[in-house]
């Protein structure tokens, strides 16, 4: 089976070497942000006065090596508490911050919700594949919460660059069936004698790899690019 | 690439949850729409692949290992092939119901204020249309879309650091779901609310105390109606004719100290009859007024139509926390019969009303009363059967059962255990031990069949050790049911003669139900920390 991933292995200097991490890495630094430092720092990084976590702008560390043993002990004396989190770990959040930095370099605002509504629910079209509060389709990630998932930049480069990051929970997959049937869908699952699958129908469905002709992840996102559909704003 | 998308594009309609279809669950038997099969709630599956001459050929088809260490209550649901269920306390989780592959698995972090009074617990999911519920034991009650289990919204039912907690599967009724609060042993107010299952808004709220200035509030001797408990903790049922949902409501508090709660305490350790609609009181029959045993009535109930002396009637079974088999008129409340099934001691015995007629020396006391049933009840929450196949009523009982019943003092502080008293018995109330080293005398599980109309018994299957399980029945008159000792039985349900039996290592604290895939038939039970299912060798 033909497997393509979209690797985007982020380097972090630390701890005397050089560590890489994989997309999953910084998703789950990305998990352990949002679900520890969001509350003081923001949902952007720059909810305390003087630092910018997205941009590259902290009082005190010089290096991705200082920032992960800040996130782990802490500043005396300051908001800033210790983590319970193993080196790696920590440095799994520097890797997000970086790659969210980077995602978020070109994004030159916040972005205007009204319009954005609009654009959704008009010539964007979003809803023929994307689901908010139980409306729409399933054929991409639900949206309902997505801008505490993900930054601005982060949302601004899947809508001109769709390609560019397809995290692994929304990954597409396709199939042939021996009697000829094609299945595409969002992969849910595998194990060496079936996939599961959420079908272009929005059927949950488990296929059999001995009844399959073919089957593979797909390239590339489903999701067309809006760069020359849509304005910077 | 552009096919891909204009394929991807194109979504079909693919069959959604009516409610129609969850009135006419038995008209699709390989699915399992609702908690107890169908809103009658007779836990009877008209599939019959599965029968007594070929039960023997029952093997493992696959094992969902729930990451969590409570107890396994949930009875899942199974639509178009899919089984939803949840890994306690509020992990939902979709498998696929042929191979046991998980689709998704919705994490839920419950607030560590939830206090349930016995265990971090959930017994269910319900669904409509393409979207599940959930109650939580932090007091919410959340939608989830059940194709990808993301969240679509999400309510405060009740508050969880009050002690009020959600563990029972919804009941949907036509575009409501409905729950009820757990929460007995915290002196809770109990009740019931029905949702807009588009929304959340809530639509009705029916409490288990009245209120002051509402008929039943005299029950309650001063301000005990504030903290009495009345708690819901099962699914209820529903009868589309009449429009009614029935409840079974758990019992008043503080539990074994009754002396600041004088009078009959309404609407506790009763059923109520609501309108679905509404959530307005059609009528109610309590089963232990003024209850000092902790006896909720949190069975389901279970709801049949048959020959009563001649003439049909819509009639409700009953068998009580209590230690009596009832037969109330599901559309009056009129009581119609009424005896015990296990040992009994409490009272001499019901009135030509269905009263029990108490005997003051069992009351609890300082000292101690011994007092048969146990705390836990002759029977408990775990989910009765009725065949119309067979006409036999039949459910799992601690027979022998006893506890001593302690009445101590105790304030109401919010949030904190208000119980005015410890019972202890001979056998573990909640969870059971590895090692099983009592006598029949102390107590053991059975499960028995019963003529509905009589309450005479007419077979029984016994275990060594007590049962948490609910009993499942089929059109090939088979009965399905496990025990604490880690068996999960298939018997004869006209006999009860054991056809088969599996090991399943755990104690079995759950409803078994049955389903089927590209027709082939399952049955699916959960024990220990797993879901295990089963089908005919092929």
């Amino acid at each position: 089976m033909k497997r393509l991933l979209w690797l985007q292995w982020i380097v972090v200097s630390g701890l005397s070497a050089q560590h890489s991490f994989t997309p999953i890495d910084v998703q789950d630094g990305g998990r352990l942000f949002r679900a520890n430092c969001t509350i003081c720092h923001g949902a952007q990084g720059d909810g305390v006065p003087g630092i910018d976590l997205l941009h590259g702008k902290f009082r005190r560390a010089k290096s991705d090596d200082d920032i992960g043993a800040i996130i782990r002990t802490g500043i005396p004396g300051t908001a800033m508490p210790p983590n319970n989190f193993t080196d790696f770990a920590a440095l799994t959040i520097v890797a997000y911050l970086r790659s969210a930095a980077a995602a978020t370099a070109t994004t030159t605002s916040g972005g205007d919700p009204v319009r954005g509504k609009a654009i959704y629910e008009g010539k964007g079209n979003c809803a023929s594949c994307h689901r908010i509060r139980g409306v729409g389709a399933r054929l991409g990630p639900d949206l309902s919460d997505i801008g505490n998932l993900r930054l601005a930049g982060e949302l601004e480069r899947s809508v001109v660059d769709p390609d560019a990051e397809v995290l692994a929970q929304n990954r597409h997959f396709h199939a042939v069936t021996k009697d000829g049937a094609t299945i595409d869908g969002i992969i849910l699952n595998e194990d060496k004698y079936s996939v599961q699958l959420l079908d272009s129908n929005s059927r949950l469905i488990s296929l059999k790899r001995a009844n399959l002709r073919e089957s593979a992840f797909v390239e590339k996102s489903p999701m067309p690019s809006y760069r020359d559909k849509l304005t910077h704003q | 690439m552009k096919c891909l998308l204009l394929a991807l594009m194109t979504p079909l309609l693919w069959s959604q949850v009516t409610f129609d279809r969850i009135l006419n669950a038995d008209k699709e038997p390989q699915n399992w729409l609702t908690y107890s099969g169908t809103t009658l709630s007779q836990r009877h599956s008209l599939l019959t692949q599965i029968g007594p001459a070929n039960v023997k050929n029952l093997e493992l088809q696959w094992v969902f290992q729930a990451q969590s260490l409570e107890k396994f209550e949930a009875t899942p649901l199974v639509v178009n092939g899919v089984l939803y269920t949840v890994q306690a306390p509020n992990d939902v989780v979709a498998i696929d119901a042929e191979t046991g592959r998980i689709f998704w698995v919705y994490q839920y972090p419950a607030s560590p204020e939830a206090r349930p009074c016995c265990g971090r617990v959930n017994r269910g999911l319900a669904i409509l249309g393409d979207t599940l519920f959930m109650g939580t034991i932090d007091g919410h009650l959340i939608a989830l879309d059940s194709k990808s289990g993301h969240p679509i919204w999400n309510v405060t039912v009740a508050k969880a650091d009050a002690g009020y907690a959600l563990t029972h599967a919804p009941l949907v009724i036509k575009d409501k779901v409905i729950v009820g609060t757990a929460g007995g042993e915290f002196g809770i107010r109990g009740f019931l609310a029905a949702y807009d299952a588009r929304t959340g808004k809530e639509a009705w709220k029916f409490y288990t105390i009245p209120g002051p200035g509402e008929p039943g509030h005299e029950t309650w001797a001063g301000d005990s109606w504030m903290h009495g408990g009345a708690s819901i903790w099962v699914t209820g049922s529903y009868d589309p004719q009449l429009n009614l949902t029935y409840w079974g409501i758990g019992n008043p508090g503080p539990d074994w100290n009754s002396d600041s709660r004088g009078g009959a305490n309404l609407y506790s350790d009763s059923v109520v009859a609501l309108d679905a609609d509404t959530g307005k009181l059609k009528w109610y029959f309590q089963f232990s007024p003024h209850d000092d045993y902790d006896y909720d009535s949190v069975q389901v109930p279970v709801l049949a139509d048959m020959d009563w002396k001649g003439k049909p009637r819509r009639v409700m079974l009953w068998a009580n926390r209590n230690g009596f088999y009832y037969v109330l008129d599901r559309t009056t409340g009129e009581f119609l019969t009424g005896k015990p099934f296990a040992k009994v001691t409490w009272t001499t015995g019901l009135d030509d009303s269905g009263h029990p007629v108490r005997i003051p020396e069992a009351n609890p006391s300082r000292e101690g009363t011994l007092v048969y049933p146990g705390v836990q009840g002759a029977t408990n929450w775990f989910s009765p059967s009725y065949s119309p196949h067979t006409g036999l009523f039949y459910i799992d009982t601690w027979e022998n059962y006893s506890s001593i019943f302690n009445k101590l003092p105790g304030d109401f502080v919010e949030g904190r255990r208000y119980t005015g008293g410890a019972p202890r018995s001979p056998v573990p109330s909640l969870r059971g031990t590895q090692v099983i080293n009592r006598t029949e005398e102390e107590g053991y599980g059975v499960v028995r069949a019963f003529d509905p109309k009589t309450g005479v018994r007419k077979w029984e299957f016994k275990m060594s050790d007590v049962t948490g399980s609910g009993v499942l029945t089929t059109a090939s008159d088979l009965l399905f049911a496990g025990g604490r000792e880690g068996y999960f039985w298939a018997l004869d349900a006209r006999t009860g003669a054991e056809l088969w039996r599996a090991s399943v290592g755990g104690p079995v604290d759950s409803g078994p139900m049955t389903y089927a895939v590209n027709g082939r038939q399952y049955v699916a039970v959960s024990a220990g920390n797993s879901l295990f299912t089963f089908a005919l060798r092929q």
